[in-house]
């Protein structure tokens, strides 16, 4: 069988996918980039309202416009486009991949030298959370919700309630509320909202609907279709509190209760995972652990922000066509009291000079310091006000001094 | 004094602003002082929608005001939005109804049908 070669094949043709596959056909590479869908865009496809692109472009775009630019950007060079194509299965040889797909003629295959992994992340679902009591029609995710309201022109519900208080619920929330659906309220069992602050003013207090912090659902009622279900207030361990429940009246169940990498792809190549993002472990590159597969966007780390996303998708599209001949990797550790930090390795052979980093606090924290260990030197500190973890920070730091370190940490101190 | 929360971008700066004397506080940019101060006067929004099509590979089409409206315009503005159906392939930034509920802006598309 003879197999069309190809420098890069990127998976996934979301704004990650996009910004990697453009930088690398710019740098001249041979570029496949295969997505699932009919159109390219991702999940921005259903992203209608505005708020993204304003570090990119900085202008407020929507979801589609802010797809739009990429998608004109990658058109600018050669890239050969695979749509309506799954991956099934990439298979690790000795020095390339083979990548087998399925698309309306079939299965077939293509080679690479190198993987760019833009797959994406998915929703945590009612199975994820532990829910009690039927079965119905009518609970569904809030991205699912998204794409009937956005892509299809359907309403999913007349009254709802929403469990979880993630960005795409809160939009949801006022979505489904402009469509004419009662918003019951929005029901979050942390003690503080998962989504942005922005997001829980312009789409909750600007429409009137309750946020109940330390609440969660723990029954469904309805034989076929969802009628009811039963709300208890949560311990500070967000375990139900007996005797709190109350019955609430709706046709719709609508979760955001979290996103997870997508990563089947990556699992079946073992390349390792981070037990924090749930994404790949990578070096500054984002190559992960096996080499020549690199991750980003939100298959690597779930980001608040797609400008962030493109950023590394274009990392990833440039150290996929730079020649790194060694990995010398140091690790990046972090305190407890954040939640992830990406990367999770520095490879003190390959260019340090421009290092992004992102980091998500595990807890909300005023006045906190984070200070960045090169072995026992400090390599960089800032004070922040305010910290939370719905709300990503990034770092650009300049290492090329510490090439010689064993390793790197990051402590944050809280109080201070 | 009123306390705000800024939100011309995702930072979300938390504003406080003096109702005598205008000032501002809070904000990292200088957007945050003309959000606060429009939002004690006139609060405004963008507003995001989808309006239905005749065509089946794409059955709504998604869109936005050109400016931002009154806070209280919004839902007679998604009025408008219900009682129309596209009947022509747009691109972004077509205009879908010029000025809208007369809240001197238009309707645009947000997205290449
Ligand atoms: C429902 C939902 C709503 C969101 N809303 C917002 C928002 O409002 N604002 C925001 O900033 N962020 C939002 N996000 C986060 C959003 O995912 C990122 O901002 C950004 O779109 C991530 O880009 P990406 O390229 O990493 O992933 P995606 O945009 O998800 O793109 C991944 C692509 O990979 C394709 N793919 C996956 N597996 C395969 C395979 N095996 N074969 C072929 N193709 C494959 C998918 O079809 C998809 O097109 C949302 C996420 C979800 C899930
Ligand atoms: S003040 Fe500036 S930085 Fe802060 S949220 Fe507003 S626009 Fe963003």
């Amino acid at each position: 069988m003879r197999r069309e070669h190809f420098d890069i094949a990127v998976i996934g043709g979301g704004p990650a996918g996009l910004a990697a596959a453009t930088v690398a056909s710019e740098k001249g590479a041979k570029v496949a980039l295969i997505e699932r869908e009919p159109s390219l865009g991702g999940i921005l496809k259903q992203c209608v309202h505005d708020g993204f692109g304003v570090i990119r472009y900085d202008q407020k775009l929507t979801g589609p416009e802010y797809a739009q630019k990429e998608i004109d950007k990658l058109n600018k060079n050669e890239t050969t486009k695979f749509l309506l194509t799954f991956v099934t299965k990439i298979t690790k040889r000795s020095s390339d991949f083979v990548i087998q797909f399925v698309n309306r003629s079939g299965a077939d295959e293509i080679e690479a030298k190198k993987i760019i992994l833009a797959t994406g992340c998915r929703e945590r679902t009612s199975k994820q959370i532990g829910v009690h009591g039927t079965n119905p029609a009518g609970v569904l995710t809030a991205g699912t919700a998204q794409n009937y309201v956005n892509l299809q022109g359907l309403m999913p519900t007349r009254k709802c309630v929403i469990l979880g208080s993630g960005d795409i619920g809160l939009i949801m929330a006022r979505r489904l509320t402009l469509e004419g659906a009662q918003v019951v309220g929005v029901y979050e069992a942390k003690s503080a909202p998962g989504g942005l602050t922005r997001n829980v003013v312009q789409c909750l207090k600007d429409f009137n609907i309750p946020l109940y912090l330390s609440h969660t659902v723990t029954k469904v009622f309805g034989v076929d279709r969802l009628n009811a279900v039963e709300i208890s207030k949560v311990d500070d361990k967000m375990n139900p509190i007996a005797g709190s429940e109350q019955i609430v009246e709706c046709d719709s169940l609508i979760l955001s209760v979290g996103l997870i990498p997508e990563n089947e792809i990556a699992k079946q190549l073992c390349v390792p995972l981070c037990p924090y993002t749930k994404g790949a472990v990578v070096d500054q590159t984002l190559m992960t652990l096996t080499d020549n597969v690199f991750s980003c966007g939100n298959a690597l780390h779930v980001s608040d922000l797609a400008d962030y996303v493109s950023e590394s998708g274009e990392i990833a599209g440039a150290m996929a066509c730079a020649k790194i001949k060694n990995r010398n990797l140091v690790n990046v550790t972090k305190n407890k009291n954040l939640l992830y930090v990406v990367p999770q390795k520095i490879n003190l052979d390959a260019p340090l000079d421009e290092t992004v980093f992102y980091f998500r606090v595990a807890e909300e924290y005023e006045n906190a310091k984070l200070t960045i260990y090169a072995d026992e030197k400090v390599v960089f500190s800032k004070k922040y006000v305010h910290l939370r973890p719905p709300e990503m920070e990034r770092l650009k730091l300049n290492l090329e001094a510490y090439s010689d370190c064993h390793g790197f940490s990051f402590v944050l101190e809280v109080g201070v | 004094m009123k306390e705000l929360i800024c939100i011309a971008c995702p930072n979300g700066c938390r504003l406080t602003v003096d109702e005598k004397t205008n000032a501002v506080s809070g904000n990292k940019c200088l957007r945050g002082e003309k959000f606060a101060l429009k939002e004690i006067t006139c609060p405004t929004r963008s507003l995001t929608s989808t309006i239905a099509t005749v065509f089946d590979d794409c059955p709504v089409i998604s869109v936005k005001t050109d400016g931002e409206i009154p806070k209280d315009k919004i839902f007679s503005v998604m009025k408008e939005l219900k009682k129309i159906k596209v009947e022509k392939r747009l691109k972004i930034g077509d205009i879908v109804i010029a000025n809208v509920a007369d809240a001197n802006v238009n309707i645009v598309a947000t997205k290449n049908m």
